[in-house]
């Protein structure tokens, strides 16, 4: 058989290519769900014209992504049993739980409420209408919640035991595994960065009207909303993510390391901007630090000692027999420091903007391009976070517990895997294109339907609710 | 009765919800071509599932997951070797989702026309498949030891599950056309109402060839008699749904049609009762409810879950449906708001 037609590495790519992709829609919906909500609370305690046209706007951004996100979400779910069925029946037992819960407590109420907002502008009163968004918004960080919890028990498996006879997890604790340390932090990280996507979009279509002098009040509305929103969730991204960087040095230390690229034990350690290694990826060549900020992030304190790779490394042929424990750190290294970046910059563009117009100011051209060229930074920061989570984790699938080679399907060949790699690769990719093209137009197009209507009583309801 | 055959009798449940709820959106998707006969009847057609197939095909998510947790090693059995037959589910799932919110935003008729398509074979696909699936679990697969599937898709492909899979999509193409019948109006409804009546006579022969092989099947089991009585009922209720139909009865018709598939698919439950996946290797292989299940503990916990949550979801669901009861009428349709 062909190298390529490995059914590990290409369910591995499937995997790795198809949760990024969904991850393009989720974050938008999650953030901009509490957005158009918020917009929308504004618009029915107000009764200001601009409220509604921006929670209009926001809102038909939302329902072009949302549908994306509900059909890549089904393939998420089918994923572990068509690829990965024997990681599926030495998990199922503990993993299954939190997945069944997402349906039954999340993804029914986002489903039912998302109708009755679309459909229902003209069939509900207003402030039941106003109610369904907000059910949705919940429901959406709900099922948030549930994923990550899933997620976190192959971070940090707690709540379980080994059956030997069976050879599988079995759950012990629900709440254990609810309440994992991972999950209690990735949770406000996860949110927090898509508030901070959603935000930056908003602050993009707004900078795209200004910079044309269109709809001056509305869109200085929208941008100030959108950078202000944005700094706050900055704030929770950064927070919480200091948290998670604690969480993972207790459980997960060879992550952090292969984040910093820290190969020997040091305390105090230094945190490294650049860093070379050799390509067998055992020692280091080169690099620039920040002295103590490894320590600090670590541990909390400035000398705290921080393990390396090769002790970790030891440490688990040790424990688990021989093998090679340690993720591929060039990915985890660069991955780690692109998420902070990213994220950082995107901040930072939000702070210079609710600067320059601070007040009432415009600012020069160019500031309006940098505002819109900057909408993608969150949605690629949180993209390569993922990335850093899910390769950190590597060798195992689920950690100290099953290697990532013992959870695929024995029985799915790789030509199978190949035939769909390829279709959800095509699709997904013609997808993205019209996706992207919508998107545009309907930012381009702004509260155009508008144009008409300058009194909050002229507005005819029934006028207001999709119809395909 | 254990609590893994509760999570039988609730994984069944849901997917039963699934198959009458998606069933109807199948069929609706599948009569565009019949039923329509300008860009008003289509979206008239469309707009009649608008505010719902999205919940409906949450009902598929909340199947999966909860066959998930409570018998992880039939779903891993039966999604790994099911693979390239659930490959093709999911792409019509993805094209017919998509094109349900992308069709009304283009400019031109090609564009309309391009997803429209894309509606009918990701409404079809699915339809035809999910009963070529199950008619095959029922009838068994050869499952090896270690309880993986061994064949191919075109094992699936044998008489039997080819005519499950008619059965399905005729069973979902007259329910969806009732269904437009019920919830349109005009010259619309009317051509509904004569093309429920003709699939109608067309889907009792092939349900009623279906599940009398199922019955014959399983003649030697246990509780043989209980299978021939859903069977019997399901076939009732189906000849029951096209005479309500000629009558003009639309609620009744699509009404008792629900309650066809609610039976058809209780049929096949009891069928495959008590194993989930029934190996053709050796029976020895095969999987059960009992040793396919959950810990008691996970169970437990579920049980919980759901006898929470599920009437909860039926109120508010049920009060979605009765919010957009009403028709939709051609005059809802705004004049070239589409395009």
């Amino acid at each position: 058989m062909v190298e390529w037609l490995d059914p590990l590495l290409l369910a591995r790519w499937q995997f790795g290519l198809t949760t990024l992709y969904h991850f393009l829609f989720v974050p938008l919906t999650i953030g901009m769900v509490v957005l158009v909500a918020i917009l929308q609370t504004a618009w029915v305690r107000t009764a200001k014209l601009k409220y509604l046209h921006l929670t209009r706007l926001f809102g038909k951004i939302f329902l072009i992504n949302f549908a994306m996100g509900v059909v890549t979400g089904i393939v998420q779910e089918f994923q572990f049993g068509m690829n990965w069925s024997d990681y599926s029946r030495f998990v199922g037992d503990v993993f299954g739980a939190p997945l069944a819960m997402e349906g039954l407590l999340a993804f029914f109420l986002e489903a039912t409420f998302i109708g009755l907002w679309i459909f229902g502008w003209d069939k509900l009163p207003a402030k039941l209408h106003l109610a369904s968004i907000w059910v949705v918004s919940i429901s959406t960080m709900l099922s948030a919640y549930f994923i990550l919890a899933a997620n976190a028990f192959m971070q940090n498996p707690v709540g379980f035991t080994i059956n030997e006879e069976r050879g599988r997890a079995e759950l012990t604790d629900i709440v254990a595994v609810l309440t994992n340390p991972v999950v209690l932090a990735s949770f406000p990280h996860t949110i927090f960065a898509a508030i901070m996507f959603a935000a930056v979009v908003v602050v993009a279509v707004a900078a795209y009207h200004l910079a044309r002098g269109q709809y001056d009040e509305t869109m200085r509305t929208a941008l100030r909303f959108g950078g202000v929103t944005n700094l706050v969730a900055f704030a929770g991204v950064a927070l919480s993510g200091d948290q998670l960087s604690l969480v993972m040095v207790a459980t997960q230390p060879m992550k952090m390391a292969a984040a910093e690229a820290l190969y020997e034990t040091a305390g105090p350690a230094s945190f490294s901007i650049f860093s070379l290694g050799t390509p067998d990826g055992s020692s280091e060549i080169f690099s620039i630090r920040v002295p103590y900020l490894l320590s600090v992030l670590s541990t909390q304190t400035l000398t705290g000692e921080v393990e390396g790779i090769n002790d970790l490394q030891a440490q688990y042929v040790e424990q688990f027999g021989p093998g090679d424990y340690t993720p591929i750190i060039w990915v985890t290294y660069w991955s780690f420091r692109w998420m902070i970046g990213l994220g950082s910059l995107a901040a930072l563009i939000s702070a210079v903007g609710l600067w320059l117009t601070r007040g009432g100011r415009t600012p020069a051209g160019w500031a309006w391009k940098v505002a819109i060229w900057a909408a993608p930074l969150p949605m690629i920061a949180s993209l390569v976070g993922w990335i850093f989570t899910e390769m950190g984790r590597q060798p195992w699938l689920v950690f100290g517990l099953m290697k990532t080679e013992d959870g695929v399907s024995p029985n799915v060949t790789g030509l199978e895997v190949l035939i769909s790699l390829v279709v959800f690769t095509v699709l997904y990719g013609a997808l993205a294109v019209v996706e992207f093209r919508l998107i545009t137009k309907a930012a381009i197009e702004g509260p155009k339907e508008w144009e008409d209507h300058s009194d909050a009583d002229d507005i005819d309801h029934s006028k207001l609710a999709t119809v395909y | 009765m254990d609590l893994a055959t509760l999570w039988f009798l609730i994984v069944g449940f849901f997917f039963i919800g699934y198959f009458v709820l998606d069933g109807f959106d199948f069929g609706v998707g599948m009569s565009l071509p019949f039923l329509g006969k300008d860009d008003t009847d289509r979206r008239q057609i469309i707009n009649t599932i608008g505010p719902v197939w999205d919940l409906n095909e949450t009902w598929l998510i909340v199947a999966g997951a909860s066959l998930f947790a409570a018998f992880p090693y039939w779903y891993a059995t039966l999604f790994s070797g099911f693979y390239l037959a659930l490959l093709l589910i999911l792409v019509a799932l993805i094209l017919r989702g998509v094109s349900f919110e992308y069709r009304h935003q283009g400019r031109s008729p090609e564009w309309s026309a391009a997803f429209d398509r894309m509606i009918v074979i990701g409404s079809a696909v699915p339809a035809l498949l999910w009963g070529v699936a199950f008619a095959n679990i029922v009838q068994g697969t050869p499952i090896d030891e270690a309880g993986n599937f061994t064949g191919t898709l075109f094992t699936l492909l044998n008489p039997y599950g080819l005519l499950g899979g008619l059965t399905t999509l005729l069973l979902f193409f007259t329910h969806g056309v009732q269904f437009v019948a019920l919830k349109t109006d005009g010259e619309l409804r009317e051509r509904a109402r004569a093309l429920a009546s003709r699939a109608g006579i067309a889907t009792i022969v092939v349900a009623a060839a279906f599940l009398t092989w199922t019955v014959l099947a399983h003649l030697d089991a246990p509780h043989a008699a209980v299978i021939a009585a859903l069977a019997a009922a399901a076939a009732l209720t189906l000849i029951g749904a096209t005479l309500a139909n000629r009558a003009g009865r639309e609620g009744w018709a699509f009404g008792l049609s629900a309650v066809t598939t609610l039976l058809a698919v209780a049929t096949i439950l009891a069928a495959m009762f008590p194993n989930v996946m029934p190996s053709t290797i050796d029976p020895a292989y095969s999987l059960t409810i009992e040793n396919a299940s959950s810990t008691e503990y996970t169970l437990q916990v579920m049980t919980w879950v759901a006898v929470f949550m599920v009437p909860l979801v039926l109120l508010y669901q049920g009060w979605t449906y009765w919010v957009f009861r009403k028709r939709v009428t051609r005059a809802s349709i705004p004049v070239g708001a589409a395009h």
